[in-house]
């Protein structure tokens, strides 16, 4: 899994709120059996019209959208299907980061599996950075905060939560299976009560 | 005295493998694994590349449904793939579940369908049980007293591997739903007046569990439909406590336990209830007589009306922008409206039930010109027992299309699609935009309300088709 630990980079914000993976990724794509080269079908009913030619107005398609590694979107990003080629997708694309005041569960989870980082905010941090589209900032996991280099010495700097074992996950690139497999003797003594049960 | 517990609270405790902490999340045991082509081939080459084994087959179940065709296969034995690499997937389930010693109900077994139909009519699904898919819409399964919910694709792989999933405890939320529900409304509509009161963010960290007389009522395809909804407002699971009516449907079916063995789990099922004094984080009531046949005007389930509403005016920008996808006017009714696509079926409203309401209605009716109409049923089981009752004869007379089983049009990867601009009255589950087909505009319904604006190729209410009996 990727390592993350601290980033620096420019804020892409959508401002739309719930974005679900149906936007993130149609499900027409998901007929793959990998999850390799999905960036290519981020949002691609925002970016292409329907004969597949990109849309010019779309930030998406602007040059900085591919180095800009963390995307700032509207409440209730990620909301509907459950399908982890969205994170895949947004990964593969160059985001790193997703920050919103709000993120859907089984979404969070997936990023968490993937190695994106989720950041969820209150509303008024949240509210600054939508404010900061193209703006350099950085993102630190080890200090779990982020930092907006202001013009005069207005210098802003966030603590974000986020679970403890996520964030040594990203942290160490722990993989969650291996610590599932170590609990190999709970597992088994579980199935026991479970069988004797039944 | 021991602590007061919610159902969820019971099914939590009950599958800890281990307890979670403030460094760890619990490790909670999965009882059933659904498992279909679209979210599964890389969970299995997780474990391939790791020289793992399945740890459970015999809690696995699998199925293909996304990206199956829905026509019949040719003089050769072919069945019509939108996509060769569509095909391809099928096909790597087959071999994934061959390898891996998975049953697998594929075309030929007689009872293959969506997922989240054929676990209840097997009788895979079961009250008190953990249930997990990579599949947002196992909420469904929450219908039987289960806690059933999505997870991604790498998590497949933790469960086919270890039979486990990491997780932190959700909030509880309880939704009484008392009084009756008025003739001409379902658990479909009262599922999206759910959504639309709650937000479809408003249950997000929470499971729900529904209570009260106007659930108890509901038969148990119609609380499948109540919780195959519980997702849409952001919510971890849905959940209904046993009663007699989950026990009395689960009785004789393939994968439940038999004879005895049936009456002393029945006897447990009826004891997974929330205690009286249990607290929840929420309390949501709702008056079942509220409840009026609604549909969907914008691009999440949560912005609908009353069928006969008015489309409320929203200064959100993001409300603006579903408005003008859909090509709504606010300010007004839906009535009239003209509909291009009508569609019956999927893990929200493909059951038998859903079916029937829609015969009921399409009866000596015809189909309006200016509508195509889909009708997919949910299962092997359902098209059946649909053939059985002569509703096939009815679509088809009507000018309905009669398919075979598959999720279809609800997600649109097989080749049914809806087509850019196009408006769809669809009993499925999310109306986000391209959901459908890009460019397709998705307006959720009950089959009853469907059914009537696919005879009168317009929005119409469907008591005005005199529905005389309680529809699911």
């Amino acid at each position: 899994m990727n390592v993350f630990t601290r980033l620096n980079g420019e804020i892409m914000v959508l401002a739309q709120q719930n974005i679900d993976t149906d936007q993130i990724i149609p499900a027409r794509f998901l007929t793959t059996t990998s999850f390799e080269g999905l960036g290519d079908h981020l949002f691609a009913d925002w970016r292409r019209d329907a004969s597949g030619q990109e849309k010019p107005e779309c930030v998406l398609n602007q040059p900085r959208a591919r180095h800009s590694p963390i995307l700032v979107a509207g409440r209730n990003f990620g909301c509907g299907s459950s399908r982890e080629h969205a994170p895949h997708a947004l990964l593969d694309f160059g985001f790193r980061v997703v920050i919103s005041s709000e993120i859907a569960d089984i979404f969070s989870n997936n990023c968490q599996n993937v190695g994106l980082l989720p950041i969820v905010l209150p509303e008024d941090q949240h509210r600054h950075l939508m404010g900061l589209d193209g703006q350099e900032i950085t993102v630190d996991l080890v200090t779990r905060s982020i930092f907006v280099c202001g013009s005069h010495d207005n210098d802003v700097r966030f603590e974000f939560e986020i679970d403890g074992f996520a964030r040594r996950c990203l942290l160490q690139g722990m993989d969650r299976l291996d610590f599932l497999l170590a609990e190999e003797k709970a597992i088994k003594a579980h199935e026991c009560v479970l069988e004797a049960r039944t | 005295m021991p602590q007061p517990k919610t159902l969820y609270d019971r099914l939590w405790d009950a599958h800890l493998v281990r307890a979670e902490s403030g460094d760890t999340p619990a490790v909670m045991y999965i009882d059933l694994h659904l498992v279909h082509e679209v979210t599964s081939p890389q969970g299995f080459d997780m474990l391939r590349k790791r020289k793992l084994a399945v740890r459970r087959p015999d809690r696995t179940v699998a199925t293909m449904d996304h990206s199956t065709p829905t026509l019949p296969a040719d003089e050769n034995g072919r069945l019509p793939y939108a996509t060769d690499q569509a095909e391809k997937q099928v096909e790597y389930l087959r071999e994934n579940c061959a390898e891996f010693g998975i049953k697998l109900h594929d075309f030929d077994s007689g009872n293959r369908g969506i997922v989240h139909v054929i676990g209840p009519e097997l009788g895979a699904t079961q009250p008190g049980m953990t249930i997990v898919c990579g599949d947002s819409h196992t909420s469904t399964h929450g219908a039987f007293g289960a806690l059933a919910f999505g997870i991604g694709s790498t998590e497949v792989a933790y469960v086919l591997a270890t039979q486990c999933v990491l997780q932190r405890k959700a909030k509880n939320m309880r939704i009484t739903v008392n009084g009756e529900l008025p003739k001409g409304s379902s658990a479909k509509d009262l599922a999206l007046h759910i959504i639309n009161r709650l937000g479809v963010n408003g249950g997000t960290g929470h499971v729900i569990e529904y209570s009260g007389s106007a659930i108890r009522a509901l038969d148990m395809e119609s609380r499948m439909t109540l919780c195959n909804m519980a997702i849409e407002a952001g919510t971890r699971a849905g959940m209904v406590a046993p009663d007699n009516i989950t026990i009395e449907y689960l009785r004789g079916r393939e994968m439940a336990p038999k004879g005895d063995d049936f009456e002393a789990k029945a006897r447990q099922w009826l004891a997974l209830v929330s205690d009286e004094s249990a607290v929840f984080d929420q309390e949501i009531e709702i008056d079942a007589s509220n409840v009026l046949p609604t549909i969907t005007y914008g691009t999440n389930p949560g912005m609908s009306i009353p069928i006969q509403g008015i489309v409320p005016e929203s200064m959100s920008a993001t409300a603006k922008r579903a408005l003008d996808y859909m090509a709504i006017d606010v300010g007004k009714s839906l009535s009239g409206r003209r509909v291009d696509v009508v569609f019956i079926g999927s893990c929200t409203n493909g059951r038998i039930s859903d079916l029937r309401v829609a015969a009921e209605i399409l009866r000596n009716r015809r189909v309006a010109d200016n509508v195509r109409m889909l009708v997919v049923p949910g299962s092997e089981a359902v098209r059946k027992q649909a053939e059985t009752e002569g509703l096939h004869e009815i679509f088809l007379k009507a000018g309905a299309e009669w398919r075979l089983p598959g999720c279809s049009m609800c997600i649109a990867m097989n080749g049914d699609i809806v087509a850019p601009g196009k408006t769809a009255v669809s009993t499925s589950n999310r109306n986000f935009e391209g959901r459908q087909g890009a460019g397709a505009r998705t307006m959720l319904a009950s089959p009853a309300t469907a059914a009537a604006c696919a005879v009168a190729g317009v929005v119409t209410d469907p008591r005005s088709f005199g529905v005389s009996r309680e529809v699911a």
